[in-house]
């Protein structure tokens, strides 16, 4: 599977051009700010040029193996491996990342939040490209480890210096919840290289993610497995954010810079259920039936209840963030009915909440620019005031709440569709009761944005904003989300696009699955 | 010639073209004062495509008809129709060669089946493996549906330019209505379920916008939110009810799946589960309801009367609010087989839309503003349809959607220009005596009032009277209860309705134009650009029922080759003749009745306004009769339980109790265990550590440091620490777990 060539070289290229971006930029004074800018820019750029080329080159026949491969010694000691591929299901989720970057990049051009300093918080968004594409590209489990981690602590500093007035907590209980996930992950990482085993009965002793999905759980007991899972389920559960541990998540968004919020809700969030689909399921097929009820039952929970949560809300960014609770639900309901249909749905479901929450926060993060305040009430007019930015408020609030057309459906609809008939012999019965339950989750979905959209741009502009000019849509911001806006309609109409790539690896995986179950 | 019904995307292609024109260039390039004339010319170019499609359809079924009789075109049109099977793609041809061979018109064998033209491309998206085909499906419905919805758009876009002139958002306006246009073309050619939610849910949409179009006052908002919200709760049904039928048939081809059912129901197929179709016309239902406007979700629509009124006739009366009609229409032997409509005397959807028919003809009495009444009348005329569907008279069903778009795309109109002339209202108690000054839209509007009571010779005398049939005959072989026929609950119904329409259109007619004047300034007639459109409808409101005139009345003028056009060319054939529906003969006695009742209605009213006969002033009188009124007028009270009990108590006490349980139960376990773990760590460090043992045990001490004061590891930032504490962490649970294991 090892590539050669320049294909030898692509996702390493991938993962660390902004890392060596980052390097750069750290040479140049804080002073000459354009030249950072422009450095960032350069170097986001052209990682997703690397990105094009693997778009381009990527053999989609074969989207369930993996490409682009690179093996080579690491920690020998540990046994750990520098191990890079790319397959259908990282392909989408590496690409959003890659295009997310550079606009955040665009957008910060003329929007550096209190207290300044571009330089730092540039390279701090390049040190978390790294971290986010190694993520999606590492198969090695202590590589991955290492990746998921290193986009802590840049996070951690953009919500903790940039943050709003309650950014310390909020820094503090983001990174502490996380930690608590990754630590119980890392020691589930661990145990599988203890104990997992081939189908003979031999302990394989690696880390290597594909080896490991190849055993499918080997041997290994459902209870063992179940508790494996349990480690997992944690480190992902708390990133993704899963009901009851969504609390971090509404504190950091509110807090963070809009920057930051754009990137957690795009593609942190990601990495966990991006963990899920990749790690916990494969290489855990019996763990994961054992759990996939519960899963599921967390998953609807969320979707209701991050709704009312959203309908609670008096502030718009708290609202928008409350709503990644009942989206990702949707998501982690496609992956816990272990079919193929659930699996896409999940990974259409993250690259269209990537890109549709993505903007609102950008939306936000602009409203908040102008009015100096989120709180609802005291919005309204926006079509008014501003009429570009209203309409694009419109088109992506009428995303996230699933319109048919736009790319929220193509995660929701299939999700649903998919609990009709679980796979690894779930109970119909139960799944059957999480779909309609999901469904009535959509008509909440629609309650809480339109209520928002008709409380922020319907309506005469409030008398306290008489006299002040709310400024339009500025060329930054029409750089930063034009290819948003044209993603969201795109995937809209073609939702073959995402879906053909990812196909076949949810075959695989559902496949795999299906046969550890029933062979056991 | 089938090149339009293959190439059929066109069609709504073109509407969209021209919204994206509007909405992106109507401004800077076109100007705001001209872009109507590009959503003209669109709609224009879609109404003739859409002519072409009718003539290319009616050759279509001729040719099909005659190959049951000529040998030598059997071969040509076999190959044909290979090709269009070919096309379809994955279609088993045998299936529709068993389909035909049975040659089952259940008429007794009138008319071979049509097959309808399907074009697709495979891999709009795909999932385990399977490709999913996006594409048209055109038949004899489509066709329909492609007339009324391009014919009635073309007028209002014709009408609305002098109506929205002026407007502060003229563009916005002309761009949705391309849109509009754009997204029921779609809809009525969906190949396939997904597609038909797709364009299900952008007219939905268009509705949302084009209600709101006043978006800065408040009440408007209010209706627009009211009618997505409630339509997304009829959604669920949609979404539900399409799961289930792919979880039954494994596709969401439309054609496969009435194909399957047809072949079942003739014996030669596997019986899909009567349970899973029981489900899947039931949560469909819920969808129609809020569509189509049916009981118990019927209440956003007459809110939705707060959008232009030229809106209020293409979308709120003619063409969107049907879609849930046309959704059964489409996946009809669906709900024959899950309702057992063939064989039962009553079904939920018969009940439904004889219920719907009754309760909106009783609210259409209490209503001041003219729009409600229509509002309210368009609701009932919609149960109309939905109790023909659940009595199994297809044909009745559309027929009726045929002519009610005009008469009440004509009423709506009128009473725009109504509102156009004497100064801005709808409330009927500030008019009065138009008839006068509005000879134009006064005259089209007792047309269309008279075809709406169903009087003879007016289209909706022709359809409304098949729909009584239909309840009277049922579907042959199946019982009779007394001398009330096979669904006599719905001829009861239908009976009651259509005395009742009779008598509130002519209060209508009352209030809006006799007596006296009694708003303000001077009414005038309004421009041509408006009276054209009207006179245009008002035409269709008298000779449309011409479409579908019943044997026995043309046959003493020798014409039985135009009777019953609209079954002949417009039924579905392919899917219906499989399920054995049958079309009853005509009943001179049934439709004597229909004319006696909508005269009566008409009669009644006349004197009780014009001759002031009658209970006058009875709601004052007397305790019931104004208890009833009240009940009327406050819409049965459903608004309050829906706006004020039910979404109300969502919003605000049950939605803040989760935000209270977020921030107070799940948040503050977080909060204690982490305050418990640093303070846990300030008292092991100050007592074991500093205080005990001091420099003995160092690594214990930094263990429980690190744990519990995390805060000033990070912030010193050391990722060198952080790591080794986190792989020594995991190291030793790792031992522990190899031991337990």
């Amino acid at each position: 599977m090892d590539a050669t060539g320049f294909d030898a070289w692509a996702l390493t290229l991938a993962v660390f051009l902004p890392a060596v971006g980052a390097l750069v930029m750290m040479a140049v004074p804080r002073a000459r700010e354009l030249e950072l800018k422009m450095i960032a820019l350069g170097a986001s750029l052209a990682t997703l040029a690397v990105g094009v080329y693997l778009l381009f080159a990527f053999d989609y026949g074969n989207a369930g193996t993996l490409q682009f491969g690179v093996h080579k010694g690491w920690i020998d000691a540990i046994n750990a491996d520098y191990i890079l591929g790319l397959d259908g299901l990282s392909l989408p989720l590496l690409i959003l990342s890659m295009v997310i970057i550079p606009l955040c990049v665009i957008y910060s051009w003329e929007h550096i939040p209190e207290p300044g300093n571009a330089k730092a918080l540039l390279i701090l968004m390049l040190i978390l490209a790294s971290g986010m594409n190694g993520t999606f590209v590492a198969q090695d489990l202590i590589l991955f480890f290492v990746f998921f981690e290193v986009v802590l602590l840049p996070m951690y500093f953009m919500i903790g210096v940039w943050g709003g007035e309650n950014r310390r907590y909020a820094s503090l209980k983001f990174f502490l919840f996380t930690l608590f996930g990754s630590a119980l992950m890392i020691v589930s990482f661990v145990a599988l290289y203890f104990v997992a085993t081939n189908d003979a009965g031999a302990a394989l002793n690696t880390f290597n993610m594909s080896e490991l999905a190849a055993a499918a759980g080997g041997d290994l007991a459902r209870g063992t497995q179940a508790i494996i899972f349990a480690g997992l389920f944690m480190g992902f559960g708390i990133k993704v954010p899963m009901f009851p541990f969504h609390t971090w998540l509404p504190d950091a968004h509110t807090e963070a810079p809009t920057v930051g919020s754009v990137i957690l809700a795009a593609i942190l969030l990601k990495l966990g259920t991006y963990g899920f689909v990749r790690i916990a399921l494969p290489f855990l097929p019996e763990g994961a039936a054992a759990w996939a009820p519960w899963i599921g039952l967390l998953a609807v929970i969320g979707i209701i209840y991050g709704a009312l949560g959203c309908l609670a809300q008096t502030d718009m960014k708290r609202l928008i963030a409350f709503s990644s609770v009942a989206h990702m639900g949707f998501v982690m309901l496609g992956i816990a009915t272990l079919t193929p249909i659930g699996i896409n749905a999940a990974v259409f479901g993250m690259v269209a909440h990537g890109i549709i929450t993505g903007m609102l926060f950008f939306l936000a993060g602009s409203v908040k620019e102008r009015y100096h305040t989120l709180e609802i009430s005291r919005l309204g007019g926006l079509l008014k005031s501003a009429p570009r930015m209203g309409w694009i408020l419109a088109i992506s609030a009428m995303a996230s709440l699933g319109l048919p057309g736009l790319a929220g459906f193509w995660g929701e609809f299939p999700a649903i569709l998919s609990a009709y008939e679980p796979g690894a012999g779930l109970s119909e019965g139960l799944f059957r009761t999480y779909m309609v339950i999901a469904a009535v989750g959509t008509v909440f979905a629609a309650g809480y944005l339109l209520w928002l959209f008709q409380r922020s741009a319907f309506g005469e502009p409030k008398p306290e904003w008489e006299g002040h000019t709310i400024a339009d849509v500025n060329r930054y911001e029409w750089a930063a989300w034009t290819p948003l806006i044209i993603a969201m309609v795109l995937f809209g109409w073609v939702p073959g696009l995402i879906f053909g790539m990812v196909d076949d690896v949810s075959i695989g995986i559902a496949e795999s699955i299906s046969a550890a179950v029933g062979g056991s | 010639m089938d090149w339009i019904l293959e190439n059929a995307f066109l069609i709504p292609l073109i509407p969209a073209v021209s919204f994206l024109v509007i909405l992106l260039g109507g401004r800077s390039v076109i100007g705001a004062e001209r872009v109507h004339k590009v959503g003209i010319t669109a709609v224009g170019i879609v109404w003739v495509l859409s002519m072409l499609a009718a003539v290319s359809w009616i050759t279509r079924v001729e040719d099909s008809t005659s190959y049951k009789s000529d040998d030598a075109e059997h071969a040509q049109i076999a190959v044909n129709e290979g090709l269009s099977a070919a096309s379809a793609g994955g279609l088993d041809g045998e299936l529709h060669l068993a389909a035909e061979d049975d040659g089952h018109g259940a008429d007794g064998g009138g008319y071979a089946t049509t097959e309808p033209v399907i074009s697709e491309v495979d891999g709009w998206w795909s999932s385990s493996g399977v490709d999913f085909a996006v594409g048209t499906l055109v038949d004899g419905q489509t066709v329909l549906l492609l007339i009324v919805v391009t014919s009635i758009s073309l007028l209002v876009h014709i009408y609305s330019s002098e109506y929205v002139k002026g407007d502060r958002r003229f563009v916005h306006y002309y761009a949705f209505l391309s849109l509009f246009t754009a997204s029921m073309l779609f809809f009525v050619m969906a190949q396939n379920l997904v597609q038909m939610i797709v364009g299900w849910e952008l007219v939905g949409v268009c509705s949302f916008a084009l209600i709101g179009h006043w978006w800065e006052e408040r009440p408007n908002t209010d209706a627009a939110l009211k009618a997505f919200l409630t339509n997304r709760v009829g959604d669920i049904g949609l979404l539900v009810g399409v799961i289930i039928l792919f979880g039954t048939f494994e596709t969401f081809s439309i054609d496969e799946i009435n194909t399957k059912i047809g072949l079942a129901s003739q014996g030669s197929g596997p019986h899909p589960e009567h349970f899973a179709l029981l489900m899947a016309s039931i949560a469909l239902m819920a969808a129609v309801c809020s569509k189509s406007g049916q009981f118990p979700l019927h209440t956003w629509l007459p809110d939705a009367m707060a959008g232009p009124t030229p809106v209020s006739a293409l979308i709120h009366a003619a063409t969107m609010v049907v879609a849930g009609v046309f959704m059964i229409g489409r996946l009809y032997p669906v709900f024959f087989e899950g309702f057992s409509i063939g064989t039962s005397s009553i079904n939920l959807m018969a009940f439904i839309g004889g219920f719907t028919a009754l309760i909106g003809a009783g609210l259409a009495f209490a209503q001041w503003d003219i729009k409600k009444v229509l509002a309210y009348s368009t609701v009932s005329q919609l149960g109309y349809m939905v109790m023909a569907l659940g009595v199994g008279a297809w044909t009745a069903a559309m027929f009726h959607l045929f002519t009610h778009a005009f008469f009440k795309a004509c009423l709506f109109l009128g009473a725009g220009s109504v509102s156009h002339a004497a100064h801005h209202t709808f409330d009927m108690r500030e008019m009065g005596g138009l008839r006068k000054h509005m000879p134009h839209t006064y005259k089209t509007f007792v047309i269309s009032t008279l075809a709406l009571a169903g009087v003879f010779p007016f289209a909706g005398f022709w359809s409304k009277d098949e729909i009584l049939l239909g309840a009277y005959e049922g579907q042959e072989g199946a019982g009779s209860f007394l001398f009330l026929g096979q669904y006599p609950l719905m001829l009861i119904f239908g009976c009651v309705v259509a005395l009742m329409t009779a008598a509130y259109m002519t209060r209508v007619i009352w209030y809006t134009f006799w007596g006296e004047y009694r708003g303000h300034g001077h009414p005038h007639e309004s421009p041509k650009v408006m009276t054209v459109p009207l006179w245009i409808l008002a035409v269709m409101a008298v000779v449309a029922g011409a479409f579908n005139l019943p044997t026995p009345v043309l046959e003493w003028a020798g014409l039985e080759g135009l009777a019953h056009l609209v079954q002949t060319y417009a039924e579905p054939t392919h899917y219906l003749n499989a399920i054995g529906l049958s079309h009853p003969p005509p009943s001179f006695w049934l439709a004597l009745v229909g004319l006696g009742l909508a005269l009566a209605g008409i009669a009644i009213t006349f004197m009780y306004f014009w001759r002031n006969a009658g209970p006058h002033g009875l709601t004052e009188r007397n305790r019931y009769a104004k208890a009833g009124y009240t009940f009327l007028e406050q819409k049965y009270y459903l608004d309050h339980l829906y706006t004020d009990i039910v979404v109300g108590s969502i919003k605000r006490p049950i939605a803040r109790a989760a935000n209270w349980f977020n921030d107070n139960v799940i948040d503050k376990v977080v909060n204690t265990a982490g305050e418990g773990a640093r303070d846990s760590g300030r008292w092991i460090y100050r007592w074991i550590d500093q205080g005990t043992i001091d420099n003995t045990v160092n690594a214990l001490g930094t263990g429980a440091d690190s744990g519990g004061q995390g805060l000033r590891v990070m912030q010193t930032g050391k990722v060198q620490n952080y790591g080794s504490l986190l792989f020594g962490t995991a190291a030793v649970v790792a031992i522990v777990f190899v031991i337990v294991l």
